[in-house]
């Protein structure tokens, strides 16, 4: 079939790569000054030890989310249990909670002060006990695990519901135990699903500040703050950046590298599903370990939180939090907007017209969710505010009024950035989808006489709408939790729940912060149980 | 394990082909029309002023709404870290909207000056509000606000007379006893710039090693934290800014913590302060250098000084009750811009001791 169709596609894909690549290119422009002093002090003095925190982190966390995410999204998907329908979505709801906030719950908590080690004190009457460090490498893993787990679970979820059970019935006929059949033939289907998620988390784990600073736990983002905070030295904390830009790229080559050609297509939709109906103390094991996870991910948090708004509900509560409110929403909806259309634009080009322009584009636009987020946000206001002040000369010397900040001073720096964030975020789901939807379909259409846009709306949408809702929703989640970017661009007044978030931990007023915290939770858990009802809808059992 | 087949319905892939299509640009519409309604017009008006503030919002709004009050002058304002504000203004250039910049810590008010994004300003009425040492010679910014950085103590466990300076938590006797804050936050690393000016790179350097040694858990992310662990009898003694101090009182009055002044008869108390300063490219300087005049006034400060607790840096405007009830003590008089300028090296230093 020709492939001289959809040139607007090619360009948007090659557009969008651009927009992502030019806060990136001053992100690397700050190797144009040599900082050889810094890098001598953070050689001699921290790095190994920052080096060695990142690698444990992601290690731990990587292990974490993979067990956490596929074994409770088996359980839920193939087996029965008491309660499995209620933790079939209870068990997404961590979505909703930001690293930051999980933080500063975990430390408020279960630290020596908090009421934990207070109450055991005091009913021992004595400090001999033994209790595990809170703020410790453990503690940052199991933190930053109970809400990044969600991404492999969701994902690894709806693999395992559209694998149906052709291929697992298959490989049971032909003798392999259920142990067997899912890790022969269910964990390699759902694997650029599990891959996705994981790689979503590590990510996220690399980048994050704000966890880590409350833990004061210090990784590798800890240097690049230094450098920029610390020592005044924005080009060494780019330099230091472009580092963690190097390593995604080479983690996500390297997956690249090893799926290889393999396509993971399924058979056919499967019309039944079967669970195994888990017989006793498999059972209870199962709801055991679902509750714990629910507990510990969100009740307790949801609970403590509740408790510290409560107490400072009179003097907080005022009028402003409509507007915190509506501002995180409007931010989320146009960001989630924009970068599921680019992100499906990228992911449809890239199956379409696999060039080397295609793929290296697509590359590089999934980049910057690895980056720290504060980073990437002054690479978007350094580019952005350029173009406005090119802007502005420009319109001086043609005699008109100044425009002002018509990029920088709206709320279209500030998308854009999210959107070069959250790129791969809305490309993992919709090209994991894509992968699964076969070509002979579109083919088919083509060749009944479909045109290559038409055949896109037509086949392609459709069956995409599972991972396009999906990345929308994933997008608006994170789009409401993320602080940094929000923080150096949003326009005058145009303050979120993050913000304040923010505004309050970093007085440690921990209290204070409870009440935006467990607001931005609540709204969070809109798009998620949306996220929840569709995919029970398209199980069916609506 | 037994196998069963859920009767559940097929999966219907009935979708509304037009729909779905009206859906997206539908989408694509209102999001570009929430783009255009968004885009502000940032000329700013005459009797407006905008400011950049890494003072947090809920302590410097009740400031511009008084002054909105009794002026008329609207203030707009975004609030962030200091460094990223000061990023922001650079790449701004001329065409920044920012009238002044608001800072905690005269060490990022140094930063500021060094790149050049604040312009000098010669007013008589802020030279006889803030005392010389606690703003820029050249007039770049001024501090509004002073901050003491002092040592806590837990009242059932030590004694006064057992704690006499900084450098002195350094010694042995305090091994398992001491906690702090990380090394992170700017205020201890002009308090220990600040030392290095006094008493040079070396010394500093094996007292914060002695520091390091004696604590009884790692740093934590914040003042409050440390004051809580000694309550909570994880340690005896920190250092910590007296407004925290004050804050938590508030919530707790009968905790069982105490301020103490350490080095009165040398240097002093560690000061800081929060400052402003006028952006060189104000679009509208001469209301910011009112407002910067207005802020070191006596009216601003009694502000200043109930807010958050901390000590007007007009010496004729009086504490609020709570903290002058702590009693009167020694400041450590050398000007704060010293602590701007060895920031860096203070970072390095405590790189090297191993403090986090």
């Amino acid at each position: 079939m020709a492939r001289v169709n959809l040139p607007i596609l090619k360009i948007t894909t090659v557009m969008l790569a651009m927009v992502v690549v030019l806060p990136l290119l001053v992100v690397f422009s700050g190797w144009m000054q040599s900082e050889n002093l810094v890098w001598e002090h953070l050689l001699r003095t921290v790095l190994g030890d920052l080096l060695k925190n990142t690698a444990w982190l992601l290690l731990g966390v990587g292990i974490g989310v993979t067990i956490l995410g596929v074994g409770l999204a088996w359980l839920t998907t193939r087996c029965e249990f008491p309660c499995r329908r209620i933790f079939d979505w209870a068990l997404m709801l961590p979505l909703a909670v930001p690293a930051y906030v999980m933080a500063f719950v975990a430390l408020g908590l279960l630290d020596y002060t908090g009421p934990v080690q207070t109450g055991l004190r005091e009913t021992l009457g004595s400090n001999n006990f033994w209790f595990p460090e809170v703020r410790s490498t453990g503690g940052v893993i199991t933190v930053m695990t109970l809400v990044l787990y969600p991404y492999v679970y969701m994902l690894a979820r709806s693999s395992f519901i559209t694998q149906g059970n052709s291929t697992v019935e298959a490989a049971r006929s032909l003798g392999l135990s259920a142990w067997g059949a899912f890790f022969r033939v269910s964990i390699p289907t759902a694997r650029p699903a599990i891959v996705a998620g994981v790689s979503l988390a590590l990510m996220e784990a690399l980048a994050d500040f704000g966890a880590v600073a409350i833990f004061n736990y210090d990784t590798f983002t800890t240097a690049i703050y230094k450098a920029w905070f610390g020592l005044f030295n924005l080009q060494a904390a780019s330099q230091l950046a472009s580092f963690l830009l190097i390593l995604a790229v080479i983690a996500l080559t390297a997956e690249r590298q090893l799926r290889g050609k393999a396509k993971y297509h399924e058979a056919t939709r499967s019309t039944n599903v079967y669970r195994y109906h888990l017989a006793g103390w498999h059972r209870w094991g199962a709801l055991f370990i679902v509750s714990l996870i629910s507990l510990l991910a969100f009740i307790v948090p949801i609970i403590q939180l509740s408790i510290w708004a409560w107490g400072v509900l009179s003097e907080d509560m005022d009028g402003r939090y409509i507007g915190l409110l509506l501002h995180t929403l409007m931010l989320g909806g146009m960001a989630a907007g924009l970068t599921v259309i680019s992100a499906m634009v990228l992911a449809f080009t890239r199956r379409t017209h696999s060039d080397f322009l295609v793929r290296g584009s697509v590359n590089i636009a999934t980049l910057g969710y690895a980056l720290p987020g504060s980073v990437l946000a002054v690479g978007v206001m350094l580019t952005f505010t350029s173009i406005d002040n090119v802007l502005t000369t420009m319109a001086t010397l043609i005699g008109w009024q100044s425009p002002g900040q018509i990029l920088t001073g709206s709320v279209f720096a500030l998308v854009m950035a999210y959107m070069v964030r959250f790129l791969a975020v809305a490309y993992g789901p919709i090209e994991s989808g894509l992968c699964r939807i076969r070509v002979g379909i579109a083919e088919a259409a083509r060749g009944l006489g479909d045109s290559p846009l038409f055949t896109l709306w037509r086949v392609y949408l459709p069956l995409l709408r599972p991972g396009l809702f999906t990345a929308g929703l994933l997008v608006l989640v994170d789009v409401m939790k993320e602080m940094p970017a929000t923080m150096l661009l949003r326009p005058f007044g145009w303050d979120t729940l993050a913000v304040r978030i923010y505004e309050m931990t970093s007085e440690g007023e921990w209290e204070r912060a409870a009440l935006p915290a467990i607001t931005l939770i609540l709204v969070g858990l809109i798009p998620v149980i949306v996220l929840v009802r569709r995919s029970a809808i398209y199980q069916g059992r609506n | 394990m037994q196998l069963k087949i859920n009767e559940n319905q097929p999966v219907k892939f009935m979708v509304n082909e037009m729909n779905q299509v009206l859906k997206n640009t539908n989408l694509l519409i209102v999001f570009i029309a929430i783009l255009i309604a968004v885009s502000p017009a940032t000329a700013t008006v005459a009797d407006e002023i905008v400011v950049y503030s890494a003072r947090k919002e809920h302590l410097v709004k009740p400031l511009f709404d008084a002054y909105t009050t009794k002026t008329g002058i609207k203030i707009k304002y975004i609030t962030d870290k200091a460094a990223p504000l000061l990023a922001r203004l650079q790449a701004e250039g001329k065409n920044s909207p920012a009238d002044m910049l608001i800072t905690v810590d005269a060490g990022n008010l140094w930063q500021a000056a060094e790149k050049g994004v604040l312009s000098p300003v010669k007013s008589k009425i802020l030279e006889k509000n803030i005392p010389a040492r606690l703003r820029d010679p050249e007039g770049r910014w001024f501090g509004l606000s002073v901050r003491a950085r002092t040592i806590v103590y837990a009242t059932d466990r030590v004694k006064s007379n057992e704690l006499s300076t900084y450098e002195d938590l350094a010694d042995p006797r305090w091994k398992g006893r001491l906690c702090l804050r990380t090394s992170k936050k700017v205020y201890n690393q002009s308090l220990v710039a600040m030392m290095i000016a006094q008493k040079g790179e070396e010394e500093v350097e094996a007292l914060v090693k002695g520091w390091v040694k004696n604590l009884a858990t790692a740093p934590f992310s914040n003042d409050t934290r440390v004051m809580k662990a000694i309550a909570a009898g994880q340690c005896d003694v920190g250092i910590v800014n007296t407004y925290y101090y004050g804050r938590l009182l508030k919530k707790e009055p009968d905790i069982k913590l105490a301020l103490f002044w350490p080095n009165q008869n040398d240097r002093g108390v560690h000061v800081n302060i929060s400052g402003a300063g006028i952006t060189r490219n104000a679009k509208n300087r001469e209301q910011a250098i009112k407002l910067l005049e207005w802020l070191s006034g006596r009216e601003a400060q009694n502000i200043f000084a109930s807010l958050n607790m901390e000590y007007p840096a007009n010496p004729a405007v009086k504490p609020d009750a709570i903290v002058s009830a702590w009693g009167e003590f020694k400041q450590d008089m050398l000007n704060v811009t010293k602590a701007g300028e060895l920031q860096a090296r203070s970072v390095m230093l405590m790189d090297r001791a191993g403090y986090r």
